[in-house]
Formats: structure tokens, sequence, C-alpha cells
């Protein structure tokens, strides 16, 4: 059980061919995208359906149900929009990077034809800010289909009118959020909103609007070219399709693979990262989601099918499949520590038990680092996760509590011996 | 209307309420710290968590969640229990623990809460944080470690004042609430957020370290520094006013009051008259009440006699002046102190007929000549809900900044005739259009001309009123009532030529013009009335007395007394009952209930609390408003009042927010 590399959806995800629009067509990009529009909206919002595609931002919801909620009967005075979340900022994610660098068109072919099956006006591309490379090229992706004529007025000769805006971000975490990336994209600070009323009734500048990630859009044409049937004989029932793995950490080669989803851990890992750095023995743990999943121990994760659900029955989650492999050189409470710093320093502050939660799971994590800590204080941190986790107006909250979570559920032995030695350390 | 159930008590709610709301119907009481009923909902607080059913298996945020048939609230679960201590923990982790130095405490929302719902212990170890001051300016104090940033000051500046002062900077635990580039909040209402700000992160800084809320004596009273008639609470210890708070009431203030309001109660203790004073040889002199009562007998001016009320009297003062007058002889009384001659006849052509929470809903709006922000601050968030709400707005004077669109028609009054065509279509296709004629527009005389206008747009309809008079003076509607109007304003006084000139008060008389008077001035500040008077009798502010107020709306209001005037001054009604008795006459009452029930009997209106009816609008004349309003009467908002010229707190108000000077701040 592999992917075979006629089945692949990013045919230049390694750059070994140019970006641009000439060689993207080559590929397949733009191919007769009238037609696929001449399908009409309900068609096409049905064949997405029917593919089984979950968004690939991390929560999974399903795409088609996603598109079908923007209302049918557009009013000209509150248009809707399609929001395109490239602010790529989970630790360990990056394969929006891949796809804006070597296959922009992908996008923004896919951005047409989303933002025709919801009606939407026009697309915004919220690229994150330190990707600026990538901003150049997807300026520049851009401007090429517009000298095209396949965005704009007109678009693809089918007669309708789209634009795509690209968006540069400022380096904000908590703006992948998506009505936190609403708010940036109006020009406020970049806090998310309270939900309801969701995006979908009341989101861009007050619109119906529609967040999607990268890899969604991306994989929208190729999906409707070879039909729902294609697309949903990969994966097992509700994980469906083709997903990119972006495996980083104490792997032989990391690398950024388009594999079938439900692949078994072990599978990915060999077949693609040529294994565990020093063997499966060396394996500690695995965060198989990017860095806001709890991370899973190398016994219960080395057999685990990387999807939504296989991952989920052990504790996890699928998230961005942003695998990092950890291996027994990590120190893992070290590691853990540093995401949590991470979260207290993107945290946006506008609600209370992120803004001071996270900046005190940080620093007892850095203490049980150190085992400068109490034992009773690992119940504690167990506790203050629990008091942040669903208390939160947006899922930063518990993205932060989970690694912690996760750490604590599996490693505890370990914090206890270093609290331990160093009291013995100070007695002596 | 949706059916609800909290806490196995089932009910029903008012379509579009909140959670919170409906459990607050249901009598439970939901902590809160970023929620304010007149804000919009934050949500990030995260204090009034409750569980809900149908729903996700957490708790969820009651003041942003649509109350909905069916729904299960339960406020009291251990679920809800263990939320609201989490959250409380998280609010005191970097709270610093300064109670004992903090102004707010005791009223603070933080420390009731805390108790209530709080854990007994603190669980961290870890360090504090703590945040540099911020500047805001001679009004608001800060101390931003005790910030819980709720964010309540920052939505006050935007939805309410309407200016873009204060917001936040930095994210995560770094977030900090702050003025843009520290520079002073400068909108006339910008001190509510000492109000809003539910810990001690704001404070009145004028009033830092002054006292304890529980040592202060809390009075009801009515603000004079406008028309409005603002509904305010003077806190008192002993024989001084320490501060003023707004009190509720939706018709007239909501919960705001201007930042003059506020801050001028310093000027209540000083520049005081606290003992009469005699002009000898062209110098003033003290002088015992009864020096200076013999010195006004010896005038004898039978009926030639004047009265002339300032801004800030009340109802009681001016029957008690009007009565001793009309013993005497005399009916000369005038409150219109600048030379305003408009037609008082009907008072219904001089109010604000549409009333403060009416104007909310107006539809088109046409201010002549007033700069509202200024003449009556209170009326401005109205405006801009109005606004918000759809209506459009024109201006006809001087520009000023009114934070809304607004259209701005010029400065020319003679435009009222042929108003452009997009201004009447949007009048006459309003359905609850309006008109409001300020300080200005008046003293160009072009109130015929604005009540042409009202049958001309039908501004007054069945259950509509859109003819709005907006006056600056506290006693100004209550003056009209009481007769205190000349058919040629002052001037009619003057040309009088009386021997006696009672001031009550008034402070912007040009007395150059009344050379051949005895001026006798009944007032508490020696301001320019009693730089000009040759007697003068120290009277009570209007924290020292009661009162009766009528606002521009009509709408009698009563104050109550927080404090006794200081030295020999004594109440004004007293000082005109004894004045009667030097002048040898009787004005028929000894007391000051005896006074209240004879001017409820002459002006029934003045005995119920509520819109005075003042009936309907006279019949419109031919009258063209013609001539160029050059300026807005207040020059200088901070000081437009006796009590507000002397308090230091609105002087460098003045200084600072207006003229630009700055101030060095003293190292702490």
């Amino acid at each position: 059980m592999s992917l075979h590399d006629k089945d692949r959806i990013f045919t230049n995800l390694y750059g070994y061919q140019p970006w641009n629009l000439k060689a993207a067509q080559k590929r397949g990009d733009w191919d007769n995208t009238k037609a696929l529009l001449a399908r009409g909206r309900d068609a096409i919002v049905e064949e997405i359906k029917a593919s089984g595609l979950r968004g690939r931002g991390g929560a999974g919801f399903p795409t088609g149900l996603k598109w079908s909620f923007i209302p049918k009967e557009p009013n000209p005075e509150r248009p809707s929009f399609l929001v395109i979340n490239a602010d790529e900022s989970e630790p360990g994610s990056c394969k929006d990077r891949e796809i804006i660098r070597h296959d922009p068109h992908k996008l923004i072919e896919g951005a047409l034809v989303a933002g025709f099956a919801m009606g939407a006006r026009a697309a915004y591309i919220y690229i994150r800010g330190e990707y600026i490379r990538e901003a150049e090229t997807l300026f520049s992706a851009v401007q090429e289909a517009y000298v095209a004529g396949l965005i704009g007025k007109n678009a693809c000769k089918s007669g309708y009118d789209f634009d795509v805006f690209v968006h540069r971000g400022a380096g904000a975490y908590i703006c992948g959020e998506e009505t936190a990336m609403i708010e940036s994209l109006e020009g406020k600070k970049g806090q998310p909103r309270l939900k309801p009323p969701f995006p979908a009734g009341a989101g861009l500048y007050g619109c119906p609007t529609t967040v999607n990630n990268v890899e969604s859009i991306a994989v929208a044409p190729t999906i409707l070219r070879r039909g729902a049937g294609w697309f949903s004989s990969f994966g097992r029932d509700g994980n469906k399709g083709t997903k990119l793995f972006q495996i980083s950490g104490h792997v032989d080669k990391p690398c950024v693979v388009e594999e079938e989803m439900s692949i078994p851990f072990h599978e990915l890992i060999e077949k693609h990262c040529g294994g565990i750095r020093g063997g499966r023995d060396n394996l500690l743990a695995v965060i198989p989601g990017g860095s806001s999943v709890p991370l899973v121990p190398a016994d219960q994760i080395w057999d685990a099918p990387m999807d939504f659900d296989g991952l989920k029955a052990v504790g996890s989650g699928l998230g961005t499949a942003a695998v990092i492999v950890m291996d027994k050189s990590t120190d893992i409470v070290r590691a853990i520590a540093r995401l949590s710093y991470f979260y207290k320093h993107e945290s946006c502050g506008q609600c209370t038990p992120c803004r001071e939660g996270t900046g005190w799971m940080w620093r007892v994590m850095e203490r049980l680092r150190t085992g400068d800590a109490d034992v009773s204080e690992i119940d504690m941190l167990q506790q203050v996760t629990k008091q942040v986790e669903g208390h939160t107006i947006c899922a930063l909250g518990d993205a932060a509590a989970w690694p912690i979570q996760g750490l604590i559920k599996h490693f505890r032995p370990e914090i206890e011996r270093r609290i331990a030695e160093n009291v013995r350390e100070a007695a002596e | 209307m949706p059916k609800v159930t909290v806490d196995g008590i089932e009910l029903e709610v008012p379509a579009g309420a909140t959670v919170l709301q409906a459990c607050e119907l249901a009598g439970k009481e939901i902590p809160r710290f970023c929620y304010h009923e007149r804000l919009s909902i934050a949500g990030n607080c995260r204090m009034c968590l409750v569980e809900v059913a149908p729903g996700p298996p957490k708790p969820q945020a009651s003041c942003a969640l649509p109350a909905a048939e069916g729904q299960i609230i339960k406020t009291d679960s251990p679920m809800v229990k263990q939320a609201r201590e989490g959250v409380m923990e998280f609010l005191l982790i970097n709270h610093p623990l300064d109670c004992p130095i903090c102004d707010q405490g005791g009223e603070c929302d933080l420390q009731d809460q805390s108790v209530a719902y709080g854990r007994g212990t603190s669980r961290t170890h870890e360090h504090k944080r703590a945040v540099t001051e911020k500047y805001m300016g001679p009004l608001i104090k800060t101390a931003m470690t005790r910030c819980i940033h709720c964010t309540r000051c920052v939505r006050f500046s935007e939805e309410i004042a309407g200016v873009d002062e204060i917001g936040a900077l930095y994210r995560g635990e770094a977030m900090q609430i702050t003025t843009y580039l520290e520079r002073a909040a400068s909108h006339e209402m910008s001190a509510n957020v000492i109000d809003l700000c539910p810990v001690g992160a704001l404070t009145s800084r004028p009033y830092a370290f002054e006292a304890r809320p529980w040592e202060l004596k809390k009075t009801l009273s009515i603000d004079v520094s406008d028309a409005c008639g603002a509904n305010i609470r003077l806190d008192a210890r002993g024989r001084e006013v320490l501060r003023i708070l707004p009190r509720i009431n939706d018709d007239v203030n909501e919960e705001w009051i201007s930042d003059k309001a506020r801050f001028q109660v310093d000027g209540l203790t000083r520049r005081r008259l606290d003992k009469p004073w005699l002009r000898k040889n062209g110098k003033l002199v003290a002088a015992t009440w009864d020096e200076a009562f013999a010195a006004i007998a010896k005038v004898k001016p039978g009926k030639s006699i004047a009265a002339v009320a300032g801004d800030m009297v009340d109802c009681e003062t001016m029957f008690a002046a009007k009565a001793l007058l009309g013993a005497l002889g005399s009916d000369l009384l005038e409150g219109r102190q600048t030379g305003l001659d408009y037609d008082c006849s009907n008072l219904a052509a001089v109010s604000f007929n549409s009333t403060f929470s009416g104007i909310e809903t107006a539809d088109a709006v046409l201010i002549v000549g007033s700069h509202i922000r200024w003449e009556a601050p209170l009326v401005m968030p109205r405006l801009r809900k109005a606004v918000k709400r759809g209506a459009k707005l024109f201006v006809v004077g001087p520009e000023w900044e009114t934070t809304v669109p607004t259209m701005f028609l010029g400065a020319d009054l003679s435009v009222l005739d042929k108003l452009p065509k997009d201004v009447s279509d949007a009048l006459s296709s309003a359905e609850r259009p309006a008109v409001i004629l300020g300080g200005a527009g008046l003293a160009k005389g072009a109130l015929g001309a604005v009540v042409a206008l009202s049958a001309k747009f039908k501004l007054v309809r069945d259950d509509w009123n859109g003819f709005n008079v907006l006056h600056m003076a506290a006693s100004r509607m209550g003056g009209l009532m009481l007769g205190y109007a000349q058919q040629g304003g002052v001037a009619d006084l003057i040309a009088a030529k009386p021997k006696l000139l009672l001031s009550l008060g008034a402070d912007e008389v040009d007395y150059a013009k009344f050379a051949d008077s005895i001026i006798v001035y009944v007032g508490h500040h020696g301001d320019k009335g009693a730089h000009a008077a040759d007697v003068i009798l120290p009277a009570a502010a209007f924290t020292e007395k009661a009162g009766t107020y009528v606002n521009t709306e009509g709408r009698v209001q009563f104050a109550d007394k927080a404090t006794f005037a200081p030295g020999d001054a004594r109440e004004d009604w007293t000082i005109l009952r004894a004045l009667a008795d030097a002048l040898g006459v009787s004005v028929g009452f000894d007391s000051f209930d005896a006074l209240r029930s004879a001017m409820i009997k002459a002006v029934p209106a003045l005995g119920v609390e509520g819109l005075a009816n003042y009936g309907a609008l006279p019949k419109a004349g031919k009258s063209k408003a013609s001539g160029t309003i050059e300026g807005y009467p207040i020059k200088d908002f901070y000081l437009t009042n006796p009590i507000a010229r002397a308090s230091e707190t609105m002087q460098r108000c003045s200084a600072e927010l207006l003229h630009g000077e700055s101030f060095a701040e003293a190292a702490e």
C-alpha cells in the first residue's frame, strides 16, 4: 500500500521543474478550467463532498460541507469571500510553503474553482510574513494568471469575475486562526473573534466568508478532474485522499512527501525518510501533527495509521501532518518546554486563560526541565492545562495545553526523576 | 421569545437576549469583568462561563452566547465553579497584591469577585508581570500592572467617545493598554473609563489617595456644568465633596458624565466667598452680614430693582428672587446673561423636544450653530448611536470634529432658506427628522427660521417631535419657566437703569453696562460677578443646597444637599429671605418647604419630577435667517463656569489639552 507516482497531485513538490504558468500548464494545471466551472456550483460542491476531502489545516472539517454553508443567492451588498490560509506557522509544518514555492498555480486555480463553487467575489490569500520568497513567487504567479486571463474579469472565459489578492502577514502565529486572520485582513489587531457568528455568516468585512487551508484548496481542481471516486480510493473511511506529510526531526532524511492517508507510521518513515536515526529501538516519541497535538510514545505510534481517526485513537491528532520525530537523545521535557515558550510568545493576549495560563505553564515547564520543582507541581500543572483547555475564545489555548498533557501522560516518571535528582543534588 | 431553563427555573427571555441576560432575569448573579451593558461584547475575560446544554461539553461565555429555545443553563454546577475559580486564579497570578495602596480598594470588581468566586490560596510561585506606567493625561491615573485587559476602556473610547485614543499594544502576557504614543486622553468624556475600569488600573488622578469609598457620604444630585442635567452622586467626607460620580439614568446621561462635571469638584473649595464684602472707596472690604444688609437697605431701591440669574442657580433661588422683586413691584428678571433675546413666549419652541433618548432614533439631524461636544457632551453619544443606525448628520456653523460622518453646510445661516437638495431630501424623506438649534444659532436670531423649517419638514408628527433647542446653562429652562426672560433680553434691564441689580451668581454679564446700579452679588465664587459687585453676599454652591433643576429637555430633577457652605456663606434662599426683611417687604415664605410649595403653586410643573409639558410649537411666521456664525459661544470647554475656573484640575486640562502646554511629570 503506497502511492504511485501517477496518483500524485503535487507533481512538482520538489521544484524539479519551474513554478511558472507555462510549466504548470504542462503539468496539467489550468487545463480547461472553463469546463470545470461549467459543471456549475452545486456539482462542484457535491463532487468535493463525495471525495471525502477533510480540511488540511488541522481541524479536519469536511471541505465540501464548509463550502455549502455559503448563501446560495449572492447579495450584491454583501458578497461572499474566500480566504485562503497560508499563514503556516505551526512548528513542524511546511507543506504550504512547498506548494506555494513550486506549484503556486495549483493554489490559484483551486482558488478560482473553490471561489466559483461558493459564489465568492474574490479570494484573499493570507501568506505568512516570514515567507518572503514564497510571497514573491505567489505575487508573480497571480500576476501571470491575471495576464493570461485565467482570473480577473471573465476568468478563464467562463463569464465569472473573480479576483485573487495576496496579503502578507506580519509574523503572528495567531493570525492562522481563521477569525484572527479575518481581523488581520481588515487591518486590525490579529485577535480571534467570538463565535457565533461564524465566518460563513459574517466574516471578512461582515460578509459570508470561507476560510480554507492552502492544501485543501490546491487539491480541489485535481479532484474535479480525476473524480471523487479516484480521490476517495485512498485512505480509510472518513479519512480519504492523499496528504502532504512533513517529516522532521530524528530521521535519516527529513522530507515533505505526498502519501495516501492512513499509511502506517513506520511505513511512512521507512519508505520516505530512511528510517529512524539509530533504528526503531532508538525512537522515543513522535509529535504526529505539528506542535499543538500531544506527543505519542514510540510503542504506540509505530503501527498507527496516519490519519485523523487513527491518531485520535492514540490520544493525539493528525493536525497538519507535520510529523516531528524524536529519538532517545531528545531532552523531551526541554522540547515541550520550548513549545510552551512558543505558545506563551504567540498568545494574542485577548482572553484571560490563555494570556495568563501560557506564561504560567511555560515557567513551570522551565522548572520541571531542571527539576527545580516539587512533585506536587506536576499535578498542579496538569490542572492548569485543564483550566486553560476549553475556556478560551480560540483553539490556541487548547493547543498550548495539549503538548504538556501529552508529556505528563507519557513521561511523568522522567519528570519525577529530574525532581528527585535535583533534590539529591541540592542535599549534597 | 425563547424559553430557557436556568438552574431549574424556567423562564421566557426577550428575543435577542444573551445567556447572561437570561441568567440575570432568573435572578442569578453572573460574575464578569469585560461585559458591560453599554459597550460591545468582547467575551475576553472568561469570567461569565456557564454550562449550557445543548452545546459543546465545555463551559460557554454567557455574555456572548445568544439565548435559544430550550437551552438548559447551569450557573452553579461543579464545572462552572471550577471554571470560575480557574479564571480568577489566572487573573490574579499577574495582578499585584497592592490593594492596601490601591484607590480602587472597596469598590473593586476583582476584589469582590475574588472573595466570591476565587480560591482561598495561591498556587503560583512565579514572578509577577510589571508594566510601566502610562501617561493618560491630567485626569486618568494609571497603574497598568493592575490591568486585567478587559478592554472596556478601549471599547468606550472607540464606541462611545468615537475617538481612537486608547488601544492595546503587544500581545500575550506583554499586552499593554495605553493611549496612542502615551498622549493625554483629550476627549471631553474620557474620564468615564475610570468608572468602567473593573480594577485599579485606571483611577482618578485628582482624587488619588484622597479617601476610601466607605468613608464617604453619598448624596444624589444633578450636574450643573451644562444644561443636560446629568444625574450625579456627590461623595463627601466631612465638609468637603471629594468626588463626583455619574448615576445611571437612561433618559439623561445613561451612565456617563463629562470630565468637567466630574472634575470641577476641586473648584468647590477654592476661591470661595466665605464672608460678606462691601465696596468702600472703590475697594472691597470684609464685612458682617448686618453691615451688608444695612448697606443694601440704604439704597432704598423701591421698584427700581432687577435680577440676573447665573447659569448654575436652582429654581428655588430664582423663585425666591422673583418673589422679592415682586414684593418690591419689579419684574425685571433675566437669565440669559450674554444678551440673547430669542422669543420665549412659547417654551416648546426653546426646549429639546425629542429628548435625549429620543434623538437616538432620529434618522436625519440638522444641527444649527451648536458645537455639541462642548455644549452638551452627553448628547454626542446619542447622536453617534443615531448615526450608527443610519441617520444622516448635517451641521450649519464652523466645522468641528463630530466623530461621525457629517456634512458641513457652511457657517452662513442663509443656507437654512435654501437647503442643498440632498439635505432637504434627507429631511423630507426621513421618518424621524430632527433639528438641533444651539447657542450660536440663537445668538444670530435663527430661532424663527428653524421654527419655519420645522413646519416645512413636519418635524412634529404624531409620535415624534424633532424640534430641539440645546441650551448650555443648567438654570436656563428653569429660569424661562419662572419668567427670567425679558423681551429684549439683558438690554431691557440696562435700559431700565435699576438702582439695585441683584446678581444671582451671574458671572457672564457685562457689568460695565450697569455702571450706575448698585450691584449685589449673591454667589459662591470670587469670579467676574464678585469683582464687579458693590455688595457680596456669600451663598452656597450647588452641592451645598437642595434644589430643583430643569434640563434642556424640560426635565425637572431634584438635587440634594451634600455639605454645608463654607464660613459665613448661607444657602441662597435664606439670603434672599433676609434681604426681604432688610428691604422691608414680605416674600411669603419662612422655610425651604414653604418656598418650594409657593414655587410649585406658581409653576406646578416644577413640582413633578420628569418632563414638563410645554404644549405645541408656535405657528411658523415668516422669518429668514441671515448672518454668519463666526464661532461657538464656548471658547474653552474646561472653563465655562466659576466653579470650573476655580478648579486647578480644570485649569490644567485647559492648559494641557486645549492649549498644548506640557507639564513635566514629577518623578515618584
